[in-house]
C-alpha cells in the first residue's frame, strides 16, 4: 500500500510531530502532558511514516532498535532516581539545578525522569507496532 | 546508610536494563543476569544483618514525610525474605545456565526473570498497600511472559488459567484498596495499623478484609482457590517453575501475614477457626491430589498447595511460635521444594520425561542425584533432623500449647505422613525399582559434564541449606521468633515509619 498523497504529508508531519512530542514533554511538569503523552505522540508519526514508506524506512529513520529505546529508557529513568542517592538523599527525591536553562527553565531530575518514560513509551508502542505491521 | 533498602530494588531493574542492553548477546546477558543475582544476594544479607544490628529500618522514597512519601520498610521478617529469595534467585540464574533453550533466551528470558525479581523484592521491602499491588503487578507481569513463553499448547492452556485467576485475583485486590482508601483515607500500612487500633473495628472493614483474603488466597493458592497452580506450573519450562512455586505463592503469604498481623489483627483474631479450618482444608486437599498424580511436576506442584496450608496455619495460630515457625517453614519449604524441582529438572534432562511409569532404576545412573532428591524429600516429609521436622514441631507445638486447636494439629500430622508416602511414592517409583523394560530409562540422554554439574550445584546447594538448618536450627530459629515478635507488636514497625509512638 503506497499513497502519495500520504508519504508526501508525512515528510512535513513527522517532523511537526515529533517537535509537538517534545513540547508535550517538556510542558508535563506542571501542566497537561509529559513523558507518556510525548512517547505515544513520538511512536504515532513514527508509526505513521512506517505506513507512508514502509516497516524498513521506519527503521532506517529510528537508527535504534525500539528495543534499546526501551532499555536507554529504564536506564535514564533509573537514573534520575540513582542521582540522588549519590547525594545521600533518598531514591528518587527531586533535585533541581540551581540556575535556569534558557527554553527548558528549571530542570532537575523529574525532567530526566519524564526523559525516560519517554523513551521508555515511544519504544514499547513502536516495537509493537512494527512488529505487527512485519508480520503481515 | 539509609539507602540500603532500595539496593535490592535498584540491583534487579539495573541488571534487567543491562540484559536489554545486550539483546543480541546471550552470553553477555548470562553472565550479567549471574552477577546481578549475586549482588543482589549480597545487598540483601547486608540489609538483612542490619536490620538484626538497627531494628527495624525504614525510608521515604522521592524525600516527602509519611504517609505520602513511597514507604520502604524493612522489619525482621520482611529482611529474611528479600535474603531467601535473592538467595532463590541466584540458584536459579546458576541453573538457568544450563537448563534454559536458546529460544527463551532470544525472547527476553535473562531480564524478565530479573524483573520478576524486582516485584518480589518490591513486595517485601514496600509499606503501603498500593504499592504493594503495583510490585504485585511488576511480578505477575513478568510470570504470564515467563509462562506463555515459547508458545506451546499445553503452556498455553496452562498460561491462560493462570492469567485469569489472577487478573480475578488483582480486581479484587485492587478494588479492596480502592474502598479501604475511601474509608481510612490513607494507604500507608503503619498509618492504617495506627489508625484502625484507635477506632473500633466496625462497618465495612471486616468487609474489606474479607476481600484481602480472598485476593491474597487466590495468589497464595489457599483452598478452595488453588486450583488454577496445579494446571500451570508444571508447563513451564524448569527454572521457571522453580522459581515460580519457590516465590511468588510465598508472597501471597508474605501479604497476607503482613497485612492481617499488622492491619486487620482484630479481623483475623475473630476468624480463628475459620482460619484454621481454611488451613487444614488446605493442607488435606493439596496432599490428595500429590497422592493421585503420576507425574513428577504435577505431584509437586500439589504439594505446593499443601504447603501453603502449613503457612496458613501459623497464621491462623497467631501465637508467637506460630508465627515464628510459619516463618521457618517458609524458608524451609523454598528450599526443599525447590532442590526437589530442580532434581526432577534434572531426571527431565537426562531420560526426556517425568512420568513415573516410564520411569525407574535412576538409582544405578544417577546415585547423586537420587540421594539429592531423597534427602530434599525426607526434608519435604519433616523426617527429623531436617529442617521440615523443626518447622512442623513449632507449629504442632504451637496447636497443642493453645488447647483448643486438637483437630488442625491431628489434620497437620496426617498430611505430613501422607506427604511423606508421596513422597516415597516418587522416589521409589523414578529412583529405587528397577527400570522399566522399553522404558525411558534404558538410554540414559548424554549431558555433557559441564551442564551436568551447572545442574547439580544449585540443586546440592538447597539440599544442603534445607539439611544445614535442620542439624543447627537454632540461629535461623531465634531469627524467626524475633520477627514473629515483631509482627506481633508492630510498635518498631509504626514507630520507624512515621516517627511517633502509637
Amino acid at each position: 500500500m503506497s499513497s502519495i498523497i500520504l508519504s508526501t504529508t508525512i515528510r512535513l508531519l513527522l517532523p511537526l510531530l515529533l517537535l509537538f512530542s517534545v513540547f508535550l514533554l517538556l510542558r508535563g511538569h506542571n501542566e497537561p502532558g509529559g513523558g507518556f503523552v510525548g512517547g505515544l505522540v513520538a511512536a504515532a508519526a513514527i508509526s505513521l511514516y512506517a505506513l507512508a514508506e514502509g516497516v524498513a524506512a521506519a527503521h532506517r529513520i529510528l537508527i535504534v532498535n525500539p528495543r534499546q529505546l526501551i532499555a536507554s529508557g529504564l536506564l535514564v529513568a533509573l537514573s534520575s532516581g540513582v542521582i540522588p542517592l549519590m547525594t545521600g538523599r533518598p531514591f528518587q527525591s527531586g533535585l533541581w539545578l540551581p540556575y535556569s536553562l534558557p527554553v527548558l527553565g528549571h530542570v532537575g531530575t523529574p525532567l530526566l525522569f519524564d526523559l525516560g518514560v519517554y523513551l521508555l513509551v515511544a519504544g514499547m508502542a513502536l516495537l509493537i507496532v512494527l512488529s505487527l505491521m512485519e508480520e503481515e | 546508610m539509609i539507602n540500603l533498602l532500595f539496593l535490592p530494588l535498584v540491583i534487579p531493574l539495573a541488571t534487567a536494563v543491562a540484559c536489554l542492553l545486550a539483546w543480541k548477546n546471550q552470553g553477555l546477558q548470562r553472565i550479567i543476569s549471574l552477577i546481578g543475582s549475586f549482588l543482589l544476594l549480597i545487598a540483601a544479607a547486608v540489609l538483612l544483618v542490619t536490620v538484626q544490628q538497627d531494628g527495624v529500618l525504614s525510608v521515604q522514597g522521592g524525600g516527602w514525610a509519611a504517609p505520602f512519601g513511597i514507604t520502604l520498610v524493612a522489619d525482621l521478617f520482611s529482611a529474611l525474605m528479600v535474603c531467601v529469595a535473592a538467595g532463590m534467585g541466584l540458584v536459579v540464574a546458576i541453573y538457568s545456565l544450563a537448563d534454559t533453550e536458546a529460544e527463551y533466551e532470544r525472547l527476553g528470558y535473562h531480564p524478565l526473570m530479573q524483573v520478576l525479581m524486582l516485584g518480589v523484592c518490591g513486595s517485601f521491602l514496600t509499606g503501603d498497600i498500593f504499592n504493594l499491588y503495583v510490585w504485585f503487578e511488576t511480578m505477575l507481569i513478568a510470570s504470564f511472559v515467563l509462562l506463555a513463553m515459547g508458545g506451546k499448547r499445553a503452556q498455553m492452556e496452562g498460561a491462560i488459567k493462570y492469567v485469569v485467576l489472577n487478573l480475578i485475583a488483582s480486581a479484587l485486590f485492587l478494588a479492596a484498596v480502592g474502598i479501604l482508601y475511601g474509608v481510612a483515607g490513607t494507604l500507608n500500612m503503619a498509618d492504617l495499623a495506627r489508625m484502625l487500633r484507635e477506632s473500633e473495628s466496625s462497618g465495612p472493614i471486616p468487609v474489606i478484609a474479607i476481600l484481602f483474603f480472598i485476593a491474597f488466597g487466590i495468589k497464595a493458592a489457599v483452598f478452595p482457590l488453588f486450583f488454577w497452580l496445579p494446571a500451570s506450573y508444571h508447563t513451564a519450562p524448569m527454572a521457571v517453575t522453580t522459581i515460580f512455586s519457590a516465590l511468588l505463592t510465598k508472597v501471597g503469604v508474605y501479604a497476607l501475614i503482613r497485612i492481617f498481623t499488622l492491619v486487620f489483627f482484630a479481623e483475623l483474631a475473630a476468624w480463628q477457626p475459620y482460619v484454621l479450618a481454611i488451613a487444614g482444608l488446605t493442607m488435606v486437599i493439596g496432599v490428595l491430589g500429590a497422592v493421585a498424580q503420576d507425574e513428577m511436576r504435577r505431584l509437586l506442584s500439589f504439594h505446593i498447595v499443601s504447603q501453603i496450608g502449613y503457612l496458613i496455619m501459623g497464621l491462623g495460630l497467631l501465637t508467637p511460635l506460630a508465627l515464628g515457625g510459619a516463618i521457618y517453614f517458609m524458608v524451609h519449604v523454598i528450599a526443599a521444594k525447590s532442590a526437589l524441582f530442580l532434581a526432577t529438572g534434572m531426571v527431565l534432562r537426562l531420560t526426556g520425561t517425568t512420568e513415573l511409569k516410564k520411569l525407574g532404576g535412576l538409582y544405578r545412573h544417577q546415585p547423586l542425584l537420587a540421594g539429592l532428591f531423597l534427602v530434599a524429600a525426607l526434608a519435604l516429609a519433616g523426617i527429623p533432623p531436617l529442617s521440615g521436622f523443626w518447622a512442623k514441631l513449632a507449629l504442632i507445638w504451637s496447636g497443642l500449647e493453645s488447647g483448643n486447636h486438637y483437630l488442625v494439629v491431628a489434620v497437620a500430622l496426617l498430611v505430613s505422613l501422607l506427604t511423606l508416602f508421596s513422597m516415597t511414592k516418587i522416589w521409589a517409583a523414578a529412583f529405587w525399582k528397577g527400570a522399566v523394560v522399553n522404558g525411558a530409562t534404558d538410554t540414559p540422554l548424554p549431558l555433557s559434564r559441564r551442564v551436568y554439574w551447572q545442574m547439580a550445584v544449585p540443586t546440592a546447594l538447597l539440599t544442603a541449606t534445607t539439611v544445614l538448618i535442620g542439624l543447627w536450627p537454632e540461629p535461623l530459629y531465634a531469627l524467626c521468633m524475633d520477627a514473629a515478635r515483631q509482627l506481633l507488636v508492630p510498635d518498631a514497625y509504626i514507630f520507624a515509619v512515621l516517627g511517633v509512638q502509637p
